[in-house]
């Protein structure tokens, strides 16, 4: 287990490097010079030069790199181009909104596709199967954006339930406010996740139905639903856990999106904005952590994927805690 | 496993439960965040709630506190005038008036300006204002670091002297009748202030109360103001990136007044309805087809003319905006001073067109390129602008491209045939005195006006100069003003008080009063 924790902590850090070198040689072939968006339409050229150098984009590629990935190591993800402001306390006071967020929209997904995923399949051949699963094919085409729109018109502007948009000045003081302001976007980017979740599950569970193991449980005179826990479930389990692990991250590219569909202040917006104005240190600083994020949840869904399939543990040879039977 | 699995689905349920319970109970208070204070009639403004808040939406966050600094847009709106104050302001409808400055004088030879301040001001941090205050803020705007867009327009100041604490002397390398305009816009800072890209210390009405970047910016009223206390208590200004989010939240009463709307297709909501008012400003940005007046065919006025002519602005606008925006003909907006109507100059005449195409040695057309910036509403009016030219022969091809390169290549390099931009700010016709600017007009006659103009002792005599500009740039089709942007607040009926053009991006909040009852 610690040959294989030291591997996976050794493919993290090099990954991260790697995501950082693309990261920022992709960034320096988008057009447009940063030092442009700072200024207005009747800046001179002088004042360009000098804003050039004022946030460094004057100096060699390697010595931008370099001196980039020095403040990294020191946990530092430099300053704004345009704000002049550090990167990372803003990143990390909008954590507050997109963890949140991210989270509970992924939990609902889940909730939502696991049981409808099941009865999908369960009832495959019934028609009530067949109307969830071309919902699910639907959901997947449907835009988040565009969900979210719905849900404002029918929720904020016709009933008044709910709010537009928005996020409480003082964060999670008063958590039934922020969970209120929250509520339109979870439900948007839970809604359209699910629709892809619930094929994945249904696809699991069908399966699962054919297999003989499960007629064999039957024939040994164990209930449906008896055999559906003890043996069913595991083996479902094992390539939704893999999915969901890239779907976590799918919820924070949807995100992305919902943030500005509903002004919260989250990292989307953050990074949207840094686009519009060639904020290097902004979009740098929003992608390498959430490349980490992304590296951290797929390393998460390895591990739970060892917890619940044992062969995965033993073809591997790894000793894992609570493994002793 | 089993307990695993089980134990998260069940959390995953408590919390769709709870985010459902939350929901329905956030009904009472988004509804009746509006129903407090006074009983007042809705709509009327003579009583109102000195102790208002007032919500205002905005597109526009700041990148920073600091206007010299790149703070952008966004920190002008809320803060000029509000939170900081210069010797000067310009007035919602575009006229100059003192502000920090009791009054001036002007040396004979124009070139000695004396200031002297108002007794009494207090900056936020307590500290009384004094004439070091106002040079060190001067020098912040012209001094090498300054990222302000108004830097070129004040180099002719030569020295600053304060021979007493209320006494500014601002010395001249040659005259300069704008000067007084140009300090309207030059925030007067505590010379010991620190951190100024994210705190304050100005003399206005308000202070700042907090700054939630990515969300909304608090401003309080401030006990110790020189003047006339702001007639609300406080003001939040919402800061959206989605045109469609900003016009919800203001269908939902989360705010209550949208300084600038920039889409007329929202509009159709606010119409006819007695809660919203729909303010038909006055702004001051012109959207240009502008020529390479040094290529041909554009060096040929007769050609420039053809172009205008054929071009009609009217169903340009209509088709842009409806109801809303105006025709000028020419570069300046109805708030300059030196206004006049010059629609007439070059009318839409397509006839007209093809007469001057044919004189000019065009009669079988001539095709160019068009460098058309990628965002609204270029392309759309791009693609108008090309089906009108094609009526008369012309052929346009028209090339998108971003921002940023539009900087580079039309306004640095001027490697362009002809562009479509927008120009934003009051009293910019001076431009067309610059053989040097991106459109290349070179008329010397027009560089002398101009240049005279800023030399002119007397307001009239600077603004019958311009008027001359304004004619003679018309007369050869300089460019072709397409038209004039509208500038449209929306605001709830309960509201009075607020600007409507909106001058420089700036949104002055400290007369906004908001009436108790909303019905």
């Amino acid at each position: 287990m610690t040959a294989y924790l030291l591997r996976r902590t050794a493919f993290l850090v090099v990954s991260l490097f790697l995501a950082a070198v693309v990261l920022f040689l992709l960034l320096r072939l988008l057009p447009g010079d940063p030092a442009n968006a700072l200024l207005s339409v009747g800046a001179s050229p002088e004042q360009v030069a000098a804003a050039r150098h004022a946030i460094g984009t004057d100096r060699p590629l390697l010595q931008q790199f370099v001196s980039w990935l020095g403040e990294m190591a020191r946990l530092d993800l430099g300053s704004s181009f345009v704000s002049t402001l550090p990167v990372g306390p803003e990143i990390a006071a909008r954590l507050v909104v997109t963890v949140p967020l991210t989270l509970l929209s992924f939990l609902l997904a889940v909730v939502i596709a696991v049981p409808v995923g099941f009865v999908a399949a369960y009832r495959a051949s019934t028609w009530y199967g067949s109307v969830l699963s071309a919902l699910s094919q639907l959901g997947i085409a449907v835009p988040v954006f565009w969900v979210g729109m719905l849900l404002i018109t029918v929720f904020a502007l016709h009933l008044g339930v709910l709010p537009a948009g928005g996020f409480p000045q003082d964060d999670w003081a008063d958590p039934g406010e922020a969970l209120t302001s929250l509520t339109l976007p979870v439900v948007t980017i839970a809604l359209v996740m699910s629709a892809s979740l619930i094929r994945y599950v249904r696809s699991a569970t069908l399966d699962v139905l054919g297999s003989d193991y499960l007629r064999t449980a039957r024939a040994l005179g164990s209930s449906f639903i008896g055999a559906m826990w003890r043996h069913g479930l595991r083996n479902a389990v094992v390539p939704v856990v893999s999915i969901l692990g890239i779907e976590l991250a799918t919820t924070f590219l949807g995100a992305v999106v919902v943030e500005s569909v509903f002004a919260l202040p989250g990292l989307g917006t953050m990074l949207v904005k840094g686009f519009a104005q060639h904020d290097y240190p902004v979009i740098q600083g929003i992608l390498v952590v959430s490349t980490f994020a992304v590296l951290v949840i797929g390393f998460a869904a390895d591990l739970v994927q060892r917890l619940v399939d044992p062969r995965l543990r033993r073809s591997l040879g790894g000793r894992f805690p609570g493994d002793g039977a | 496993m089993n307990s695993k699995t089980t134990s998260l689905l069940g959390a995953a349920l408590v919390l769709a439960l709870a985010l459902a319970g939350c929901g329905s109970g956030s009904s009472g208070s988004a509804g009746s965040s509006g129903s407090a204070g006074s009983t007042s009639g809705a709509g009327t403004t003579a009583a109102y709630d000195p102790d208002a808040t007032i919500e205002i939406g905005s597109l526009y966050e700041p990148q920073n506190l600091d206007n010299t600094a790149g703070g952008g847009q966004g920190v002008t709106e809320a803060f000029n005038g509000n939170v900081y104050e210069g010797l000067f302001r310009l007035t919602d409808d575009g006229k100059v008036e003192s502000l920090l400055a009791k009054d001036h004088t002007v040396s004979k030879d124009g070139l000695t300006y004396t200031f002297t301040l108002r007794d009494g001001v207090k900056f936020h941090s307590g500290k009384p204002l004094t004439s070091a205050d106002v040079k060190y803020s001067i020098e912040k705007v012209i001094g090498p670091d300054s990222q302000s867009a108004r830097k070129s327009s004040l180099t002719v100041i030569k020295s600053i002297d304060t021979p007493d604490d209320s006494t500014v002397k601002v010395k001249l390398s040659s005259k300069s009748i704008s000067l007084v305009y140009n300090l309207s816009y030059v925030w007067i800072v505590n010379s010991q202030a620190k951190n100024l890209t994210t705190t304050e210390d100005g003399t206005g009405p308000y202070t700042l109360g907090e700054w939630k970047r990515g969300s909304a910016l608090t401003l309080e009223r401030f006990p110790g103001y020189w003047g006339t206390p702001a007639t609300n208590k406080q003001v939040v200004f919402h800061y959206f990136t989605d045109a469609t989010a900003l016009n919800n939240a203001l269908l939902t009463k989360a705010v209550d007044v949208v300084t600038s709307e920039q889409s007329p297709d929202a509009l159709a909501n606010f119409e006819n309805s007695a809660d919203y008012t729909i303010n038909n400003g006055k702004s001051t940005t012109k959207l240009l087809l502008a020529f390479n007046d040094r290529k041909a065919p554009f060096d040929k006025v007769l050609v420039r003319k053809a172009i205008t002519s054929a071009i009609d602005n009217k169903k340009l606008l209509s088709s842009i905006w409806g109801d809303y925006g105006t025709l000028i003909g020419s570069m300046v907006p109805p708030t300059d001073p030196w206004y006049e109507d010059l629609t007439s100059v070059n009318p839409y005449d397509p006839n007209l067109a093809k007469q001057e195409l044919a004189q000019a040695g065009y009669a079988n057309g001539f095709s160019f390129t068009l460098d058309t910036p990628n965002y609204d509403p270029h392309p759309t009016v791009a693609t108008f602008v090309k089906s009108e030219l094609a009526k008369v022969g012309i052929t346009v091809n028209i090339n998108v491209i971003t921002a940023d390169q539009w900087y580079t290549k039309v306004y640095k390099n001027h490697d362009f045939a002809a562009t479509l931009q927008e120009h934003v700010n009051d009293r910019d016709v001076v431009w067309y005195g610059n053989p040097d600017f991106y459109w290349g007009y070179d008329n010397p006659q027009v560089t002398k006006w101009v240049e005279q103009a800023e030399q002119s002792d007397t307001a009239e005599g600077q603004t019958e100069l311009l008027k001359k500009v304004n004619r003679q740039i018309a007369a050869d089709a300089a460019s072709d003003w397409l038209y004039l942007y509208p500038q449209i607040v929306v605001a709830s009926s309960s509201l009075s008080g607020y600007p409507v053009n909106g001058l420089n991006s700036q949104f002055y909040a400290y007369g906004i009063k908001k009436s108790g009852g909303r019905g």
